[in-house]
C-alpha cells in the first residue's frame, strides 16, 4: 500500500512538473516507470499485480475515449473530405518505422508494430496543444483535426490486423480474425450511424454512479469478449466508444476522462517498468534518427493538407508541426508487440525512446514554430 | 443583414466554428464547445489563417456580449421599419416597477395607445410577448407608439 501511494504520489507530482514545463506527461511517466522498473535505480516489488490489471484497464479506457472522441458521423464525413490527406500520412508516417525495422532485421511482424509506432499522432497531445496554444479558431485547425480522424479510423483497422499477426495464428485463422474484426468495425459504425441512440439509451442512465458503472462494466464485457474472439480487447473497447454518441458519449467522456487518466498513467509506468533501461542506449541512435525523419514526414503532411485548403505559408507550417507529437498509442501498440512475445526485446526500447523523443518535441515545436517563422519571414522581407 | 456570409465548420472531437470575415479584413467569430462554452476568436490582420485573440466566455458572459451588440440593433431594425409611418417611434424603456408581473398587468395598449413587441432579457430578445408574459428585474421593453404614448410608457413602466 506505502509503495502503491508513493507510486501515485510521484505520478502526480510528475505531471504537475510536466505541465508546467508545457510538456505532456507520458514522456515523464515512461521515465518514472524505467527508474524503478527492471536494472532501474530502485526496483519495486510486490504491487506488480495490482499494476498489471491497472495497466491493463488503462488501454481499455484509453482506446474507449479515443472512440468516443469524434462521433460516427464525424468519422464519415471526415474520411469523406480528407481521405487524400489520410492515405498520404499513413504512407509518409508508416513507412519509416517499418523500414527501420527491416534495416535492424527485427522481421515483419515488428516492422508492422513498428509502422504504428511511427504513424500515429497523439490525438491527446494534439488537442490540448492546440487548445493551449488558442489555435482553435485558426483555419488550418480543421485539418489537423481531420487527419487526426483519419488516423482514428485507421486504427480500426490496423489495430485487429496487427493483433491477428501478433497472435501468431495461422494464415487461414489470421484471415478470419481480421474479417471478423472488418464486418465488427463496419457493423459497428452502421448501428452507430443508425441507432446510436439505443445503444446509447443502455448505457446512459441520469444517476452518476449508475452511469459509471454500466460505462466501466460494458467496456470491460466488450473488451473481453473481443480477446475472446481473438481480437484484442483494445479493438473491442474503440468500437464500443465509437458506437456510444451525442450526449451520452460527451456525459461518459467527462465521467471517464479522469480515471483514464490515472489508469493510463499506470499503463505508461508498468511499459517502463519493463523497460530495462540499460536496453535504451544501442537503440537511440536510431530513435534519434527515426524522430527527425518523421517529424519531417508529418510537417510534410501537414503543409501539403494545408495547402490544399488554400492555406497560407504560416498555416501550413503550423498544420504540419502540430501532428509532429506522437504519444499513448505508440505506446499502445508496442505494449501489444511486446506482450505477444512475437517480436524483438528492443521493440519496446526503441518505442520508448522515441516516444519520450516526440512527445516532448511535439509541443515545443508547435509552440516555436510561429516565432521561428516570422523572424525567417522578416529576414528574407528586409534582404 | 446582407452580405454577411457566416462559415460554419466542424471542429472534430471539439465543437464547431462560426465566424465570417468583416469589412476591416479580419475573420471573428465563435467557438462553441461541445460542453457548451464559447470562445470569441479574432483572426490577425497580418495572418487571417490565424487568431490575434481567443477569449474564453461562459454562456453568462456570452448573453451578456450578445445583448450588448443585438439590443441597440433591435430597436434601430425596427425604428427603420418604422420610419415612413409619420408620428411612430420605437423606443428601449426599462421596467422597474413590475417585476414579477405579467405584462397584461401594465394595461399598457389600453392607458397609452403603444405596444410591448419584445422584451430584451439578460441579452436575449423575447420578441411578441404576450399578456401572461412575467417581467423580472432589469429586463428591457421594446415599445413602438406616439412620442406622447411612449413618455406615457415609461413613466408606467418606470414607476406607475
Amino acid at each position: 500500500m506505502i509503495q502503491l501511494g508513493a507510486v501515485f504520489f510521484g505520478l502526480g507530482l510528475l505531471g504537475r512538473v510536466a505541465w508546467r514545463m508545457g510538456i505532456s506527461p507520458i514522456p515523464l511517466y515512461l521515465v518514472g516507470g524505467l527508474a524503478f522498473g527492471v536494472g532501474g535505480l530502485v526496483p519495486l516489488h510486490g504491487i506488480q499485480e495490482f499494476t498489471h490489471i491497472a495497466s491493463e484497464i488503462g488501454v481499455v479506457l484509453l482506446l474507449l475515449l479515443l472512440g468516443l472522441e469524434y462521433s460516427a458521423s464525424e468519422l464519415t464525413t471526415g474520411l469523406k473530405r480528407s481521405w487524400m490527406a489520410g492515405v498520404l500520412d499513413l504512407v509518409l508516417n508508416a513507412a519509416p518505422g517499418a523500414i527501420a525495422a527491416l534495416l535492424l532485421g527485427w522481421g515483419p511482424v515488428a516492422a508492422l508494430a513498428m509502422a504504428g509506432v511511427t504513424y500515429i499522432s497523439s490525438s491527446g497531445i494534439v488537442a490540448k496543444v492546440l487548445g493551449d496554444l488558442g489555435r482553435l479558431g485558426n483555419r488550418e485547425t480543421p485539418v489537423v483535426l481531420s487527419v487526426l480522424v483519419f488516423e482514428d479510423l485507421a486504427m480500426a483497422v490496423y489495430l485487429p490486423v496487427l493483433t491477428a499477426v501478433l497472435s501468431g495464428v495461422s494464415f487461414l485463422g489470421g484471415l478470419t480474425s481480421v474479417g471478423i474484426s472488418l464486418l465488427a468495425i463496419t457493423a459497428v459504425l452502421v448501428v452507430a450511424l443508425k441507432y446510436g441512440r439505443f445503444i446509447s439509451a443502455i448505457v446512459d442512465s441520469p444517476d452518476h454512479e449508475v452511469f459509471l458503472l454500466k460505462l466501466l462494466g460494458s467496456a470491460l464485457l466488450v473488451a473481453g469478449l473481443a480477446s475472446q474472439l481473438q481480437v484484442s480487447a483494445a479493438v473491442g473497447a474503440f468500437l464500443l466508444g465509437i458506437a456510444i454518441s451525442g450526449s451520452t458519449a460527451e456525459n461518459a467522456t467527462r465521467l471517464l476522462e479522469p480515471l483514464r487518466d490515472l489508469f493510463a498513467a499506470m499503463f505508461f509506468v508498468v511499459f517502463g517498468l519493463n523497460t530495462d533501461p540499460r536496453s535504451i542506449p544501442p537503440v537511440l541512435g536510431i530513435a534519434v534518427a527515426l524522430a527527425a525523419v518523421t517529424t519531417l514526414t508529418k510537417v510534410v503532411t501537414g503543409w501539403w493538407a494545408a495547402r490544399r485548403q488554400g492555406i497560407g505559408k504560416m498555416g501550413r507550417m503550423r498544420a504540419g508541426v502540430a501532428l509532429v507529437a506522437r504519444g499513448e498509442f505508440s505506446i499502445v501498440i508496442a505494449g501489444l508487440a511486446v506482450a505477444s512475445g512475437q517480436v524483438d526485446d528492443q521493440l519496446a526500447a526503441l518505442a520508448t525512446a522515441y516516444v519520450l523523443l516526440m512527445a516532448i518535441l511535439g509541443p515545443i515545436a508547435a509552440k516555436y514554430v510561429e516565432p521561428i517563422g516570422e523572424f525567417f519571414q522578416r529576414r528574407r522581407q528586409t534582404a | 443583414m446582407i452580405g454577411v456570409n457566416v462559415e460554419i465548420t466542424p471542429l472534430p472531437g471539439i465543437g464547431t466554428r462560426q465566424d465570417f470575415m468583416i469589412r476591416a479584413g479580419r475573420r471573428i467569430g465563435v467557438i462553441t464547445y461541445r460542453d457548451g462554452r464559447f470562445e470569441l476568436i479574432l483572426s490577425k490582420a497580418s495572418d487571417p489563417d490565424s487568431c490575434a485573440a481567443s477569449i474564453p466566455l461562459s454562456p453568462e458572459e456570452a448573453n451578456t456580449l450578445a445583448g450588448l451588440l443585438g439590443a441597440p440593433q433591435l430597436v434601430a431594425h425596427l425604428r427603420e421599419e418604422h420610419r415612413d409611418i409619420t408620428g411612430i417611434t420605437t423606443r428601449q424603456l426599462p421596467v422597474t416597477a413590475f417585476a414579477n408581473r405579467t405584462l397584461g398587468e401594465t394595461a399598457l395598449r389600453t392607458r397609452t395607445g403603444a405596444s410591448i413587441v419584445a422584451v430584451v432579457r439578460s441579452g436575449n430578445a423575447h420578441p411578441s410577448p404576450g399578456p401572461d408574459f412575467l417581467f423580472d428585474n432589469g429586463d428591457l421593453a421594446v415599445v413602438v407608439g406616439t412620442a406622447e404614448g411612449l413618455d406615457a410608457a415609461a413613466e408606467i413602466l418606470h414607476g406607475g
